[in-house]
């Protein structure tokens, strides 16, 4: 292992008084990492001359694990990329490969209305608890537990949805692997009718609070071009003042179809990125209340028996079914040899997989293009010449999260 | 999403006869194949005179014993338009012989390309030309397979285990 000096000389300022530059190093175990990030500090006083961010702590070699299994297997395996909107990992692998095999066009339409909402929830989900732990490493701690809260709510709705909460790994290729429950369209009306609420609470308790402004305003900024350059997407990329959402770019789901503003910031910095993040879920409130709208009724999958499983019902009474759900298991779902990718706006930013298929059940290769890790870049020319604190500020304004980034 | 946009992706093709010498297309995604020698600049004019100016993706794919030559870098660049709305996507692949796999590094053109690099680097061990901070990044800097590699045994933990006896034996300093 190689010895790292921790107090170097640098002999002239300029001024001919000489300084000596310390070594600081924070993490991997960090109450305001996020995880298990370890940043490598070069102090001059209290002013970061160089910061050099170390990952892969939590690496699990997710992209290799997926070469060995089938593509329904897959999916428990992108939950526990950004665990904290798990449900957006999910939809966005499962409409990649439905890309793959073509049949984007014949996925009933409550399928994709409910994927909506679920999505919407999950960057509710993210954005609460991005905002939240923000909050609470720059020390306003009730904006923590008012952000929790509303966690905990989406969870009971995910927890009715799939019955996880945290790991939902839910919908299946071709649709929803059981019809919506019941009192679920009642749970999301109560949900959207406490929520706004909350942000207002969360709103009147940072936006103007002095001290959250002085913490963030004019910190860790980043221009429009160079966000561009660094390939930052999200609240992060927009916080500088490029208009660029997947859901309006490149629209998937039929997000085209429903009526949202993209908010984008001005300044660049952690503020404007947090006022991002506020919009964005007021936002996400406007979309779910259209779906919930016009949820339709009738099939909630698609009706192709080479891709999704039959009804349990059938297995247990008919022959052909048995054996469908026998060689669809067994074998897996088929696709096309080719090779797509897909990027869906994941709360923290573009996340895109990268599936090349062989024409066997086993991805030859996949690929997670997942948004921390080209996001976590920044950091680096964030806090060159800022203060030691803002370093905190910086990293719980990028909103990263380490299972995401390690894969 | 559709990838590609036919007028620019034949305007591309015009400017670039000479190094571009395969293109395909899958699920409205379009593929162009440029030749190694002719990346660096062809990347250059990608992104000032075709003002692809936004890097999403950098990743390798690994086909052993199924083509040659037997990796392929594979680049995905996003052009904004105007005023954004143009959204234009396409994907550049360059191949790499077993025997030289080294490419130019285009950190220089899109510094968010750094990372991604360093990645392909750990994960496959392809080596890029002028990188600015070429070291391992997921794996630990002493490790020596590369992961995503075909001819690379999941269920191997030799290399691991021996650098952590080596260690044992050595101590850790």
């Amino acid at each position: 292992m190689e010895r790292v000096e921790f107090i170097t000389e640098s002999p002239d300022s300029g001024d001919g008084v000489s300084t000596k530059s310390m070594m600081l190093n924070m993490g991997p175990q960090h109450p305001a990492t996020h995880g298990v990030l370890r940043i490598v500090l070069h102090l001059d006083g209290e002013i970061v001359v160089k910061a050099v961010p170390y990952i892969g702590y939590l690496h699990r070699g997710i992209e290799k694990l997926c070469e060995n299994i089938t593509y329904q297997q897959c999916l428990p395996y992108t939950d526990r990329m950004d665990y904290l909107a798990a449900i957006c990992n999910n939809i966005g692998f499962i409409l990649t490969v439905e890309k793959l095999l073509g049949i984007e066009d014949e996925i009933p339409e409550r399928a994709k209305v409910a994927e909506v909402i679920l999505f919407e929830l999950g960057r509710i989900e993210s954005h609460m608890v991005g905002i939240g732990t923000h909050a609470l490493d720059l020390g306003a701690m009730t904006a923590f537990f008012y952000c929790f809260k509303e966690r905990e709510r989406i969870y009971d709705i995910l927890e009715l949805v799939c019955g996880a909460r945290l790991t939902t790994s839910y919908p299946r290729v071709g649709g929803l692997p059981l019809d919506l429950p019941e009192d679920f369209e009642e749970k999301i009306r109560n949900f959207l009718k406490i929520f706004p609420e909350t942000i207002d609470e969360v709103d009147k308790l940072l936006t103007r609070n002095k001290i959250w402004v002085n913490r963030t305003k004019g910190v860790a900024f980043i221009s429009a071009e160079d966000a561009i350059n660094l390939g930052l997407s999200g609240p992060n990329l927009r916080g500088s003042g490029v208009p660029h959402d997947l859901r309006k770019s490149n629209p998937y789901l039929d997000y085209d179809k429903y009526d949202f503003e993209i908010p984008v910031g001005t300044d660049g910095d952690a503020y404007s990125r947090y006022l991002c993040r506020m919009e964005e879920m007021r936002q996400s409130v406007k979309i779910i209340e259209q779906a919930i709208n016009n949820l339709p009724d009738g099939p909630y999958a698609a009706d192709l028996p080479e891709v999704v499983l039959p009804k349990k019902e059938l297995v247990y009474t008919k022959m052909e079914s048995l054996i469908r759900h026998f060689v669809l298991v067994y074998e897996g779902l088929k696709p096309p040899v080719g090779e797509v990718y897909h990027g869906v706006e994941n709360p923290k930013g573009e996340l895109g997989y990268y599936l090349v298929s062989d024409g066997t059940a086993k991805p030859y290769r996949m690929r997670v293009r997942g948004p921390s890790f080209v996001n976590m870049q920044a950091i680096a020319q964030m806090v060159k010449g800022a203060f030691l604190a803002d370093v905190i500020t910086a990293i719980g304004s990028l909103d990263i999260v380490l299972g995401e980034i390690d894969r | 999403m559709s990838i590609g946009s036919e007028s620019i992706i034949d305007s591309i093709k015009s400017r670039f006869d000479s190094s571009i010498y395969k293109s395909d297309s899958f699920r409205d995604e379009s593929t162009l194949y440029v030749k190694k020698d002719s990346f660096l600049q062809f990347c250059r004019s990608l992104k000032q005179d075709f003002k692809f100016t936004y890097l999403i993706d950098i990743t390798a794919v690994d086909y052993l014993d199924i083509r040659v030559p037997r990796y392929e870098m594979v680049y995905l660049f996003h052009r904004f338009g105007d005023d954004y709305d143009e959204n234009i996507r396409i994907r550049i692949k360059v191949e790499l012989e077993d025997s030289d796999i080294t490419i130019d590094s285009i950190t220089p053109i899109w510094s968010g390309a750094n990372w991604l690099e360093r990645e392909v680097l750990d994960m496959f061990g392809i080596e890029f030309r002028g990188h600015p901070d070429p070291r391992r990044i997921l794996m630990p800097e002493d490790y020596k397979p590369h992961p995503l590699r075909k001819d690379f045994d999941v269920r191997n933990r030799q290399p691991s285990k021996e650098s952590f006896e080596k260690e044992l034996k050595e101590g850790f300093e």
